[in-house]
């Protein structure tokens, strides 16, 4: 079957089949940002923007998002650059696996949230699971780049 | 004045993987791979009586369907480690016998996941179910044995019994321990218990397969020992290793749980044989069921003091849980008493011995910490509970009794990793400072040991802690360097990041050596065709055996640059100034680095300037550290809130302390899950019920609330720049810290991990019955 999507303000239409979950057309389609770590949506590392909000790509069915608008994180590239930056001045990075998603989830909240507080971040950012850094440091690296704007 | 060690340089990757740039296994898989999908064992143990795949066969798009009559019947074992390996040969890439739910049956390859679903689907198989050995302390000399295949064999005696169930087995001890212990003051004798652990890495094992244009084999690999895999591949399959060529892009997170070979066998065996790329990626539940876990084991410990508070005696007997197949069983076993037991250092007597068993459960591998997790929990718990009986306070007992700068133990000329051991002297060992340093920023004697709150009670609890730094004389790293015109240099290294950061760190060790900057060092790693030879990342060897290696090339690269630039210079190497930049003689002629390369690349006695060295280790320098956690539980509920957890770390120089303070707040907050809640939890029947991240719970960001992470001063004359090892030492203090601040708080002692809201009520009841 063929979807129309608006990938990265790009127009697209995807030939998929009708069970074919959106985070393998995505891969498939070469928006390898957009990766697997678990099927159940329990993990956050697939998630993209869709119609500006974050979901997990990996239940998401690639039919059911004909006419609509998914951000990856190739999309949002000068927004993942500072984001990068202030990981890069806290030491947050570490495998980076779940990085892309991460930082399309913290802009998403950026949108959502005015001038949260770390509580209000955690909370916003509860499913993006990280294994490596113990969170900390991702967060204050969060913190100063919500500070920024 | 160090320029770039020691100092908070940004990952050199973080900017690109943060944006998304193609950098892990399946991003570089062929697009028209075949995929691969391994039919998994329903039973716990079972004979394989027959299997009809001829459906399957048929089905198109189906390529191969390979059983255990298809591979060559040669045992090996997955582990990943150096060459002879110290964990048993006993297992093939397919066998007759399953030995847990989840083992591999038989694999399909096909044009796509969803045929390989549907011609798996197809496939009957027959088995006789045997009965299951599920209690580890019941395995030995169990009638039923679970590994009875004669082919299977150890390298070196490690104790190996498969016919009672043993996979290794081990004992040593120092002065006569049963006279020490009847001669002590105060006794105590108590058993613990740790459980499994799952490395939940974010990226599930991956790996891919082609053969390119010189009919080799070249694989992408998740891994963190790409000549291991190499090696293994090659002798598992009987393909010549000059045939193989394995690449370990960048690896999202491995703790352990990648140094093994996962699916590399099944991509080489179907690209090998069919000549077409192919590809397999663990789904989550294969990460959960079908990989390895942490060893869970029981310890009985018994210690003996004087009643003024000097430790005498430890004796500790382990059995471990290795599951179905012996990967690290001896090695993970070992580490409980060697990088544990030296903490107390001045006993009369000291004995370590115990049994690795199999099971029917999902094999046990390496795992940060690697045994050291365990046995501290055993031996930090038991010192709180002497403390007790004492009278005395956990730190003054600590202070008095623990290892201090320049004294050693008996037990590392004992113990090695599968081996003896090696004798050494504590260089650095600033243990005392991070023990006053961290009792200082928890507040202890202020809330030692708690404050009542009315519905919750606020408590302290601590632990202190070593490990190592590579294995001595086993662990090779090695390092090339080369100069490039315009005057930056390619740094290639076979040590493998795989997320803590080593690329970083090696290049800073570098770049300060050769008085540059990390942009004009390029870093790569790792290709068994390009870089030298590593062992990988494990056994906290990176910064210490690598960056020892890198150090050297680095050095032998500035004495090339030297020569060179006298030669040019007309002087001779002794009168050659360089500052990084420039090289000056003593007639102040000079000539920059940028115009040295590119003359030595185009224009004059052209050369291209390569060096390379390798380091092997000749000690293992602890790194030490004292964790201190301060928790609010509630009464009524058993909820615990983790207020804070401060670390104090001696390991030598911080080559980047925000990449060390990563690898270490990372490291607490692995250990506080296994403390407090992540539970590998198997059915009555060996079936995996923690099989995703909805019922085995990890650490998520409203769990931890503060980490106090900081670093003493410390210089290893061994290590690059003075450093130790980071990677590791993190990880072994919550456990213990954890269940003292939990006894700390309400008087109960709970001496089996996890240590859940649930048990703390069920225990306080307990107590409110007696």
């Amino acid at each position: 079957m063929l979807v129309n999507v608006i990938v990265n303000q790009e127009t697209k239409t995807f030939v998929c089949e009708p069970g074919d979950y959106l985070l393998d057309t995505l891969r498939a389609y070469n928006y390898l940002s957009v990766r697997r770590g678990c099927d159940n949506t329990s993990c956050g590392v697939c998630t993209v923007l869709l119609n500006g909000k974050p979901v997990p790509s990996c239940s998401v069915l690639t039919a059911s998002v004909e006419g609509k608008s998914i951000i990856t994180v190739e999309g949002i590239q000068a927004e993942a650059e500072k984001l990068g930056r202030h990981f890069g001045d806290e030491g947050a990075d570490q495998c980076g696996y779940c990085n892309p998603s991460l930082a399309l989830t913290v802009y998403a909240m950026k949108n959502d949230l005015f001038q949260p507080t770390e509580a209000e971040v955690r909370e916003y950012l509860v499913g993006n699971l990280c294994r490596c850094t113990g969170y900390i440091q991702q967060e204050r690296a969060i913190m100063k780049y919500l500070g920024d704007e | 004045m160090m320029k770039v060690v020691n100092h908070k340089i940004p990952s050199v990757d973080g900017l690109g993987v943060m944006k998304g740039r193609h950098a892990f296994t399946d991003d570089f898989s062929d697009k028209h791979s075949l995929f691969i999908k391994v039919l998994r064992s329903p039973h716990a143990y079972a004979r394989i009586v027959s299997i009809d795949c001829e459906a399957a066969k048929q089905l198109p798009g189906v390529e191969m369907v390979i059983t255990h009559n298809d591979v060559p019947r040669i045992p090996f074992t997955r582990a990943g480690q150096g060459y002879p390996e110290p964990s048993p040969h006993d297992k093939f890439v397919l066998d007759e016998y399953v030995r847990y739910v989840g083992d591999e049956v038989l694999a399909v390859a096909a044009d796509s996941p969803e045929t390989c679903d549907k011609a798996l689907e197809l496939i009957q198989v027959q088995y006789q179910v045997l009965t299951p050995i599920l209690n580890f302390e019941e395995a030995v000399d169990n009638e039923i044995i679970l590994h009875p295949e004669p082919e299977i064999h150890e390298m070196f005696p490690i104790g190996f019994e498969p016919k009672r169930n043993i996979a290794a087995s081990y004992e040593m001890h120092v002065g006569d321990i049963e006279n020490v212990l009847k001669k002590s003051d105060v006794v105590i004798e108590e058993t613990f218990f740790t459980q499994a652990q799952a490395h939940a890495m974010m990226e599930p094992h991956t790996v891919n397969a082609r053969i390119d244009y010189q009919e080799r084999l070249i694989l992408y690999s998740a891994t963190q020992t790409p000549y291991h895999v190499r090696r293994i591949i090659s002798q598992g399959l009987g393909i010549p290793l000059s045939k193989i060529r394995v690449i370990k892009p960048r690896v999202g997170g491995g703790f352990g749980g990648k140094q093994a070979i996962h699916g590399e066998m099944l991509v080489s065996l179907v690209t090998y044989k069919t000549g077409k790329p192919s590809k397999m990626i663990y789904t989550r539940k294969e990460v959960f069921e079908s990989s390895y876990t942490r060893h869970p084991m029981r310890m009985d410990v018994r210690l003996g003091a004087t009643k003024d508070g000097i430790l005498e005696a430890i004796d500790f007997k382990v059995l471990s849980d290795t599951g179905a197949y012996g990967e690290h069983a001896l090695t993970v076993f070992m580490v409980v008493g060697s990088k544990v037991l030296p903490l107390y250092n001045k006993v009369k007597s000291v004995r370590f011995y115990g049994d690795v068993v199999y099971t029917n459960h999902t094999p046990a591998g390496a795992f940060r910490g690697y045994g050291a997790i365990q046995g501290n929990f055993g031996l930090e718990s038991a010192i709180d509970m002497l403390c007790e009986k004492l009278g005395m306070d956990p730190i003054e007992f600590r202070q008095k009794n623990m290892m201090k700068e320049t004294e050693t133990s008996p037990i590392f000329a004992i113990m090695g990793e599968g081996t003896e051991g090696t004798a050494m002297d504590m260089d650095t060992c600033k243990l005392e400072e991070c023990v006053e340093t961290g009792a200082r920023l928890i507040d202890w004697y202020k809330k030692y040991p708690r404050i009542d709150m009315g519905d919750k009670v606020k408590s302290v609890g601590m632990a202190i802690a070593m490990q190592g730094s590579g294995i001595p004389f086993i662990d090779m790293g090695s390092a090339t360097i080369k100069l490039n015109d315009d005057g930056f240099y390619n740094l290639l290294i076979g040590a493998t990041d795989i997320g803590q950061g080593s690329d970083t760190v090696l290049a800073q060790i570098a770049a300060e050596e050769l008085m540059t900057t990390i942009d004009k060092m390029i870093v790569y790693s790792s290709d068994t065709d390009l870089t030298p030879f590593d062992v990988g990342a494990y056994a906290s060897s990176t910064t210490y055996v690598s960056g020892n290696a890198v150090w050297k090339a680095a050095k032998q690269m500035k004495a090339a640059l030297i020569k060179e630039a006298a030669r040019i210079l007309k002087t001779t190497e002794e009168q050659i100034e360089f500052d990084g930049v420039t090289f000056q003689n003593e007639k102040e002629e000079s000539i920059s680095l940028v115009d040295l390369s590119n003359q030595i690349t185009y224009s004059e006695d052209q050369k291209q300037l390569s060096v390379t060295s390798s380091y092997v280790g000749h000690k293992s320098p602890p790194p030490f550290m004292a964790g201190f956690i301060e928790i609010d539980i509630d009464k009524e509920t058993g909820e615990i809130d983790i207020v804070d957890y401060v670390s104090v770390v001696d390991c030598g120089t911080t080559i980047n302390p925000k990449l060390a303070e990563g690898q270490v707040n990372g490291a607490i907050v692995q250990g506080l899950g296994m403390a407090i809640f992540e539970d590998v939890k198997y059915s009555q029947t060996g079936k995996l019920i923690s099989n995703s991240f909805l019922n085995y719970k990890i650490p998520t960001r409203l769990d931890i609330n503060k980490l106090t992470t900081v670093f003493v001063d410390s210089y290893e004359e061994s290590g690059p720049f003075g450093a130790k090892s980071v990677g590791e030492i993190g990880i072994d203090t919550p456990p213990a810290a954890f269940a003292n601040a939990v006894y700390n708080a309400l008087g109960i002692r709970i001496k089996e991990l996890p240590i859940t809201p649930e048990k703390i009520l069920l225990a306080l009841k307990e107590k409110e019955t007696n």
